[in-house]
């Protein structure tokens, strides 16, 4: 059996080591905050926020308390606030040690898309672009194909990038694979899953 | 000099005019200069070209400025929540210019400080980077980007004393504060003007050199998307 979304965010969360200040985009990476279990990790929110806590009690909103995807959150006791200035001067500066993300496409050479399918979907970037290209490791977390079966790893990308060369690591619904010199390598596979299975969802490179 | 005036419209008098580049803080509908947003749709300056990390939503922040085609153009990084704006940006009516969102902080920051122009590796072999100048430093590849000089600032803070000093609340700082330091001139809207001396200058976010104009008024401060979990029974 493939991973379901909260087996994949639990798969992410294992890549995150004790003492990381980590940023988990919008969808199932902010499910990698229910695993982290005992470690020691800070995540950061890009409007302005260390120490991002869950979401409040119903009644508790604030509306001056929210996440990079507008909702309401709260804070914790390890809490700071910042401009969003100083906020991507800590993601560009190289601070913060990962970010977990989507994508609608990857390709063999850590080329990543997400955020834009011209004529179709126009939303912006937000700061997908300046997290691919300032953190010290990205994660993306994704289904291996798409809703009509194609691969989403890639030979190249097809739509307009948000990063050149910056995935290092890629968490699908059938296992882990590492971006390396080449292509893709295999690094885990899910439980149920072949390796002919997942090489035939791939349509990027993939070494030995 | 007096900062304090008595209503956002009083605040924009002589100050607002038809074309300007106006910086806006807020971070979705979070810290938004409501007040002053509905005051410049009410003074019907036309063609405005917004810096706003986002474009509000159809009935609220500066989306009610598109519903009355007051914008001629926005620098943004996400304008996804806003349908009107899809609409007149497909039909060519709004020019848009996505800047990713750490460029478009940084781009006010640099505008407030001063600096015309900096590198940053934000973007390298994406569209953003078509057109700019690109440069290796230490072996790695940067683009230019220019800083922002607004004509005007408009942001919104919790507190202010009377000589402008700001402070702000959780994440409603945001871009207010970028935002603010790139104006010519920047107006702030605030929920409370505390007596000068109240507020701790240890704890000022933003000095009053960078404010001008200060109003104090009531905000609705609309929640985007309320998200909550049940509390456990004991």
């Amino acid at each position: 059996m493939p991973w379901d979304r909260n087996q994949m965010a639990a798969r992410a969360a294992q890549e995150l080591e004790d003492g990381m200040y980590v940023n988990l985009g919008i969808g199932i990476p902010t499910l990698v905050a229910n695993y982290v279990g005992d470690k020691d990790i800070t995540l950061q929110s890009e409007n302005g926020m260390l120490g991002m806590g869950p979401f409040p009690f119903e009644g508790e909103e604030d509306a001056d308390l929210i996440n990079a995807g507008k909702q309401t959150i709260t804070e914790l006791s390890r809490t700071s606030y910042f401009d969003s200035a100083t906020s991507f001067a800590m993601i560009r500066g190289g601070k913060i040690a990962a970010a977990v993300l989507g994508a609608m496409e990857i390709d063999e050479e850590g080329d990543l898309a997400n955020w834009m399918i011209p004529g179709v979907l126009v939303k912006g970037m937000g700061g997908a672009m300046d997290l691919v290209a300032g953190v010290g490791r990205v994660i993306v977390v994704m289904d291996h194909t798409n809703k009509h079966g194609k691969s989403k790893l890639l030979k190249k990308c097809t739509l307009p990038l948000t990063g050149k060369k910056v995935v290092n690591r890629i968490i699908t619904n059938l296992g882990v694979l590492d971006v390396v010199d080449g292509g893709l390598k295999i690094i885990e596979i899910a439980e149920g899953v072949t390796e002919d299975e997942i090489r035939a969802a791939t349509e990027a490179n993939i070494v030995n | 000099m007096k900062k304090v005036y008595a209503n956002a419209t009083e605040a924009l008098d002589g100050v607002i005019s038809d074309g300007m580049m106006i910086a806006a803080g807020g971070f979705g509908l979070c810290g938004i200069p409501e007040l002053l947003l509905e005051a410049i749709k009410d003074s019907g300056a036309q063609n405005l070209t917004f810096a706003s990390n986002n474009a509000g939503v159809d009935d609220f922040g500066i989306g009610i400025l598109l519903q009355t085609k007051q914008v001629k153009k926005m620098i943004s990084s996400y304008v996804g929540e806003n349908a009107e704006f899809m609409r007149q940006y497909l039909s060519g009516e709004l020019e848009l210019e996505f800047n990713p969102q750490g460029t478009l902080a940084e781009r006010m920051r640099a505008g407030g400080a001063g600096i015309p122009g900096f590198y940053t590796k934000t973007g390298v072999g994406t569209v953003i980077a078509e057109g700019k100048e690109h440069k290796d430093f230490n072996g790695e590849t940067y683009i230019l980007e220019e800083g922002i000089f607004a004509d005007l600032a408009i942001v919104k803070a919790w507190k202010a004393d009377d000589t402008g000093n700001l402070i702000f609340r959780k994440t409603a700082r945001n871009f207010n504060v970028p935002a603010a330091t790139c104006g010519t001139i920047c107006i702030a809207e605030v929920e409370e003007i505390v007596p000068r001396g109240s507020l701790d200058p240890d704890a000022i976010h933003l000095p009053g050199i960078y404010v001008h104009r200060i109003i104090q008024g009531e905000h609705e401060k609309r929640i985007e998307q309320r998200t909550t979990r049940k509390k456990e029974e004991a």
